[in-house]
């Protein structure tokens, strides 16, 4: 088990998800967060005020998947989030120690694996 | 000699002071659309939504008093377009016009009130993906080569007015004009990006019923004004206006229930404008009991369209055709078959025995429309051979807040640095 965390751009969000859909990987997480890359920084104005705005606003996915959904998933990730351009973002991959699924007690794989599946 | 004396306007104070208050009503209707618009479209286009409205207020002002009321309210009767004669507000002064009992100057800015909102609803039809530059100078070629035209139709004396077309408040140059002009302006400029691959959702429910709310308020001030005064014709168009949005709004929430089992807030959103568009033309000139009828009427076509359009190409982002032009249409038709003499004093409509009513009021309904999308066609079409009339992908992705304005609607503050203007020129070279 592995814990796939993507860091990528907003607007790219709903192509990942498409690209997740795709590739089977049902069980996601998504958060707004805001980050700094290698991105050039922005320099915004208010009421003459000039300041340059270090942090840019990202969506970071966690997806908890078994050792065969890993490349997949990744792939994903990189599909749906690439753009060519500086910024398009991180995939962190994670040792998972142990899940498991509150409703039904599950452990582990089968904890990650989407029901009906 | 002593004749001509006796027949010299007199300004009225009691018309005055409503039409001084009327102007500043319409005037706040453009920022209040601006708020209607901003919550429609995603969040990173707040800022640009809110200042193409903003960009009206400037640019269709300046226009106007130019050589936009010129074109509108000058020259003989029964032509296309005005003259000269009143540009740059020459011999606009404090003597009222012939007929009226305000002075000549309120009416230019009471008129003036009118083409800047009409110059800023066009702007639903490009917002998320237009330059700013570039729409700046659309709406000033705008604002003297379509609004003025449209209104000297009805208004100033033109070939639909000399003809017998009855237009209260502008279903022809605002309404049809806004309408059609936006669909012109959605097909030059070209759909979103990623419009019909994602779904684009307005990020602000509250903006749109507070724009529409303020939008009605303000529409007292437009087709209660538009009687120039306080006589009859204002109050029965002012009384309309409470009327005919309350059934259109009523006619809505069903048609939603019949659609989705919900009756939706941005629904409702737009109701209140369909509705007060609806009334716009027709609102001297019927009795309050059609109005109601209007009202309830006037929610079909716009909500069939509306319905229509969001399964086509046509990426006419805010809906100004279904809510502007369809619905003055069908004012202006209403009017053909409801006008009622013994209200307005001027004349019937089909219903009451003048049949040659609905007639002029087709001819408004078929040239309106033509004129309105053939011109601005035309003017982007130019426009958009000389410069680009749009942002490339990246920066319609990023959003056109910060790509034009360099500002963002929504700031947390967190991970700006404080910079001085030296140090951000040196980054920017």
């Amino acid at each position: 088990m592995k814990l796939v965390i993507g860091i990528i751009r907003p607007e790219r969000a709903n192509d990942v998800l498409e690209a997740l859909y795709r590739a089977n990987v049902r069980g996601v997480s998504m958060s707004r967060v805001q980050g700094h890359g290698g991105e050039l920084d922005r320099v915004e104005t208010y009421r003459g005020t000039r300041v340059q705005m270090g942090l840019t606003d990202k969506v970071r996915f966690e997806i908890a998947v078994s050792e065969e959904f890993v490349q997949p998933t990744i792939d994903a990730l990189c599909e749906g989030g690439r753009t060519g351009e500086v910024g398009d973002g991180k995939i962190f991959v994670l040792a998972l120690d142990q899940v498991v699924r509150i409703r039904t007690g599950d452990t582990d794989n089968a904890a990650v694996t989407p029901v009906g599946n | 000699m002593s004749a001509l004396l006796a027949a010299a306007p007199a300004v009225d104070t009691g018309d005055t002071a409503w039409m001084l208050a009327a102007t500043a009503l319409v005037l706040m209707m453009t920022p209040a659309l601006g708020l209607f618009y901003a919550g429609l479209v995603r969040s990173k286009n707040t800022l640009n939504t809110f200042m193409m409205c903003v960009a009206a207020l400037a640019v269709a002002t300046i226009s106007w008093a130019t050589v936009g009321y010129s074109l509108a309210f000058s020259g003989g009767s029964g032509g296309f377009v005005g003259d000269f004669g009143y540009a740059f507000l020459n011999g606009v002064g404090f003597d009222p016009l012939e007929g009226q009992t305000i002075p000549h100057m309120l009416f230019f800015a009471f008129q003036g009130t009118f083409c800047i909102i009409t110059a800023a609803l066009v702007s639903g039809a490009v917002v998320e993906r237009m330059k700013f530059g570039p729409f700046l100078i659309f709406i000033a070629v705008w604002s003297v080569a379509v609004y003025p035209v449209l209104a000297h139709w009805v208004f100033g004396g033109g070939w639909l007015q000399d003809g017998g077309t009855l237009d209260f408040a502008g279903g022809v140059p605002v309404e049809m004009g806004s309408g059609f002009s936006a669909l012109a302006a959605a097909l030059v400029v070209g759909a979103r990006r990623d419009y019909g691959r994602q779904a684009l959702l307005p990020h602000n429910a509250v903006f749109v019923l507070l724009g529409a709310g303020l939008l009605w308020f303000g529409w007292f001030g437009f087709n209660g004004g538009s009687g120039l005064g306080t006589g009859e014709a204002s109050t029965l168009a002012f009384v309309n206006t409470l009327l005919c949005p309350a059934c259109t709004l009523l006619v809505w929430f069903v048609l939603d229930l019949i659609r989705g089992r919900q009756v939706t807030a941005i629904g409702a959103a737009t109701a209140i404008v369909v509705g007060c568009v609806g009334i716009t033309p027709a609102g001297g000139f019927i009795s309050p009991g059609w109005a109601m009828a209007l009202g309830a009427l006037a929610a079909l076509p716009s909500y069939a369209v509306i319905a229509w359009r969001t399964r086509t190409r046509v990426d006419e982002t805010l809906d100004v055709l279904a809510a502007h032009g369809i619905a003055g249409l069908t004012g202006i038709l209403f009017i053909g078959f409801f006008a009622q003499a013994d209200w307005n004093g001027i004349s019937d409509g089909l219903v009451y025995g003048n049949a040659a009513q609905l007639g002029d009021q087709a001819l408004a309904v078929l040239a309106t429309p033509a004129y309105a999308f053939v011109a601005t066609f035309v003017i982007l079409k130019v426009l958009g051979a000389v410069m680009p009339l749009r942002g490339d992908a990246r920066e319609e992705s990023m959003g056109m807040d910060i790509v034009e304005h360099g500002e963002e609607a929504y700031l947390t503050g967190e991970g700006a640095i404080l910079i001085n203007v030296e140090e951000a020129e040196r980054r920017a070279a």
